[in-house]
């Protein structure tokens, strides 16, 4: 890590190695988010060659997974010059190389509690794209209360038989492997009794079945399992211990949600501006509609203060203090401040905003209608807002728990 | 990256966390909210404590950031900004607003050289105090109704005019008046000794106990001398200033709900019914986390607004509307969900956290209020 050059000239050294060697094809297309970008994977539909060569010219400087060890495919740079190659990226409106929940959560968890078998085994494949992973936390009745899954693992010789479902995969169907949380003891008290589990998607008995959102999109599916054999090698910690590892992967989950939303400062507003002034029928100068502009106006104020915020958190972690509290705050403020965002819009297109499909409405408004129905998850995957708010009540205000 | 992308430092330096933590000791302990009570009635009230103000003075507060020169310590708004912050926790009705923000602000930006040696030496040394009347009945901040007027004369100017609710008018030493000048259409701003021939200062009482005064001018007499920043461009310095007031204000209020949410959530601690702490129960405990979320929202908002002032002026007039009216909501609604939370109590005058609400709805509307900030801002986005 020390051997990293001093920020401004790496920044410079990138920026010149991007201006050379990014694909002109997908310069200006992304807004760089830890969704947007090239999911990889076996079961990956056909992919534009330009992305491919991209993967490939990142992953030969380790620039896939920049902060990883260099042995496991990544760059070994620090956080400071991980956040630089961002900046850079996003300055050119390029995409990052590889995103996906093998990137952004299983491979820092591995990083942390895998053994060396583990972490020579997927992380490089990770750092390809070669493998997409999905995540196998909630089932029916384990939701906010995760702790209360009931998939069983039963040990047979050096192996576990898995029998079970599991609920909400997302992207389930287009994975190759799952990480999963398993009971492994079921006499023991709820958290004691789990096991943190990588189960291959190929393996006899996994068989996931898509689920129809209502954005009409079926990015996720229930997974079901029949007697799957999984090596007992595949437990990540110890037996019975997988808690602890499936509390730190929520806190890497968290951090992806927070990042995809705080996008470029201003973003929302302008995007939301231009709506109004495409529906409106006003090219300059004040909106027209003094309502709707006091509610951008308050839109955009909101934006603005939780942009700042983030800002204040990450120098408060330059300075070299620990941000404290406020953290807990960003994944909540974040999601209603989007879902009210997608909530103005709508109001913003009227009837426009109606369409389904773009027999009759314009392809924009659609998509856009389908993101506002997506967006009213935001505030339940990745623990829902109630749970946040049960958070900042007892661990930061600390007031007493109910009989 | 070019700085100017670069977000606003948010963070307070070593001495300026040393500022932030004194200031907030001296002023719980020697001004503590419940003299509320008592201040206004004292016999021949001021409405305030100048022992206290003097005391602040000697520690150098009222001149941290006025120039050296002028007997101050040359330092930044956003040093001011810290120790308003903390003044705002107690809700002092001492005159910060209008000697320190309005008045001072107005001859830092706009002053003489002869103007500012006149008062700001004193205003830094507590003996001092300014105010600044501009809004009038029915005005509401836009300038495009201010009906005063400066009348152009051989000498100077004859200044007529009423003006409702000039913060800390009743003791100012000087008051700097917004009218406009005849002939034309200019606005000017006038500064006006206290004792000058025709100027009448009528005392009003607020139910937020901040001091107030009405000021009626009935030709009063003013030199050349008297005129703060070149006419032409006195309504620019006159935005200008009050910017510096809402961002100051908006310290104010950070502080203000910052306590009465620490108020709030010692009682949910500590106050049992059904055999249990009232904390316990979930649908106060959301609430509670909510009014925590928008204080930190609230207080990214007034960091950024005052370090603008010292680093990126073109940026202020947005992110005073942003810190005016993110803190105008969040008090507002930190305040109104202190006294529901407190029950019958929270109701008594004999309960300190009414007079957090009474405030919160002052400063609320006090230089304009969220639907004024959000206009203006959108104006400053281009929208
Ligand atoms: C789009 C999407 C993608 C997802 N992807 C995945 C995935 O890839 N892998 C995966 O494992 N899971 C995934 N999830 C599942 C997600 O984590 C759960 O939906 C979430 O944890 C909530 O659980 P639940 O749906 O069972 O709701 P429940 O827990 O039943 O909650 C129902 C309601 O009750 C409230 N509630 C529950 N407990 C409390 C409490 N203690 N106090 C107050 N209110 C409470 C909740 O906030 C909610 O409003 C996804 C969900 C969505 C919507």
């Amino acid at each position: 890590m020390s051997e990293a050059p001093p920020l401004t000239e790496f920044r410079d050294e990138i920026r010149a190695w991007l201006e050379a060697n990014a694909p002109a094809s997908l310069r200006g297309t992304s807004p760089c988010g830890p969704f947007d970008g090239y999911w990889g994977g076996k079961k990956h539909p056909p992919v534009d060659p330009d992305v491919l060569r991209w993967r490939d010219l990142c992953l030969e400087r380790g620039l896939t997974a920049p902060t990883w060890p260099k042995a496991y495919g990544g760059a070994g740079l620090d956080r400071d010059h991980a956040v630089v190659f961002y900046e850079e990226l996003r300055a050119m409106g390029l995409p990052r190389p590889v995103v996906g929940f093998g990137f952004a959560m299983i491979g820092p968890t591995l990083l942390e509690f895998g053994n060396e078998a583990q972490k020579r085994e997927h992380l490089p494949r990770i750092c390809a794209g070669e493998i997409r992973w999905c995540q196998g936390y909630s089932e029916p009745n384990a939701g906010s209360d995760l702790a209360n899954v009931q998939m069983r693992a039963v040990r047979d010789g050096d192996h576990f038989v898995v029998d079970g479902q599991k609920v909400w995969t997302s992207h389930a169907d287009k994975s190759d492997w799952i990480f999963c949380l398993v009971r492994t003891d079921p006499t023991a008290k709820k958290q004691r009794g789990i096991s943190f589990l990588l189960v291959d998607m190929d393996t006899p008995g996994v068989t996931p079945r898509e689920i129809e959102l209502i954005s009409g999109s079926s990015p996720f599916c229930e997974t079901f399992f029949e007697g799957v054999r999984v090596p007992l090698g595949n437990v990540v910690g110890e037996v019975n211990s997988g808690w602890t590892v499936a509390k730190a992967l929520l806190g890497h989950e968290r951090s992806m949600i927070g990042q995809s939303i705080g996008r470029a400062p201003g973003s929302g507003q302008r995007e939301l501006v231009a709506k109004a002034r495409h529906h409106l029928g006003a090219a300059e100068g004040p909106l027209p509609d003094p309502l709707l502009r006091d509610a951008i106006a308050h839109n955009g104020m909101d934006e603005e203060a939780f942009q700042l915020t983030l800002a204040r958190l990450a120098q408060t972690r330059e300075a070299g203090a620990s941000p404290g509290s406020e953290s807990s705050i960003l994944k909540i403020a974040a999601t209603e401040m989007k879902q009210r965002r997608y909530t103005l819009g709508m109001r913003i297109a009227g009837e426009e905003g109606l369409g389904w499909t773009d027999d009759g409405f314009d392809a924009q408004d659609v998509d856009f209608t389908r993101g506002w129905l997506r967006s009213r998850a935001n505030t339940i995957e990745g623990g829902s807002s109630e749970i946040q708010l049960n958070i900042i009540a007892k661990r930061v205000l600390g007031l007493p728990d109910g009989k | 990256m070019a700085s100017e992308d670069s977000p606003l430092w948010m963070l307070l330096d070593e001495g300026q966390q040393m500022l932030a933590s004194t200031a907030a000791q001296f002023l719980s302990k020697s001004a503590p909210v419940g003299r509320l009570r008592e201040l206004p009635r004292a016999p021949g009230a001021d409405g305030f404590s100048r022992a206290l103000w003097a005391e602040m003075a000697e520690l150098g507060w009222l001149g941290l950031q006025i120039p050296e020169a002028h007997g101050g310590l040359g330092l930044g708004f956003f040093d001011l900004a810290i120790v308003l912050e903390a003044s705002g926790q107690t809700l002092m009705p001492e005159p910060f607003v209008s000697t320190l923000l309005l008045g001072a602000q107005a001859l830092l930006l706009g002053g003489t050289d002869a103007q500012r040696a006149r008062y700001l030496p004193g205003v830094a040394d507590g003996s001092r105090l300014l105010a600044l009347a501009y809004d009038e009945r029915g005005m509401r901040g836009d300038l495009s109704r201010l009906r005063a007027s400066a009348t152009r004369e051989a000498d100077g100017f004859t200044l007529r005019g009423v003006k409702p609710h000039a913060l800390d008018a009743h003791v100012a030493d000087a008051i700097v008046v917004a009218a406009r000048v005849e002939p034309g259409d200019a606005i000017g701003l006038f500064i006006v000794p206290r004792d000058a021939a025709g100027l009448a200062i009528e005392r009003e009482q607020r139910m937020d106990l901040l001091n107030a005064a009405t000021v009626r001018l009935d030709a009063v007499r003013v030199g050349e001398d008297a005129v703060v920043g070149p006419l032409e461009t006195s309504e620019a310095l006159l935005s200008a200033v009050l910017d510096r007031a809402r961002i100051g204000l908006s310290a104010q209020m950070l502080g203000a709900m910052e306590r009465a949410f620490e108020m709030t959530v010692a009682y949910l601690k500590e106050r049992v019914q059904f055999g249990v702490p009232i904390g316990s129960f979930q649908a106060l405990q959301h609430r509670a986390a909510r009014l925590f979320i928008e204080i930190a929202l609230a207080r990214s908002s007034v960091l950024a607004a005052a370090r603008a002032v010292d680093d990126r002026p073109a940026e202020v007039p947005r992110l005073a509307a942003l810190a005016k009216a993110k803190c105008g909501e969040a008090f507002w609604q930190v305040a109104a969900e202190a006294i529901q939370m407190h029950g019958g109590i929270g109701m008594t005058a004999e309960h300190d956290i009414g007079f957090y609400f009474k405030r919160a709805q002052a400063a609320e509307v006090m230089f304009g209020d969220g639907a004024t900030q959000r206009r203006r801002w959108a104006e400053a986005c281009g929208y």
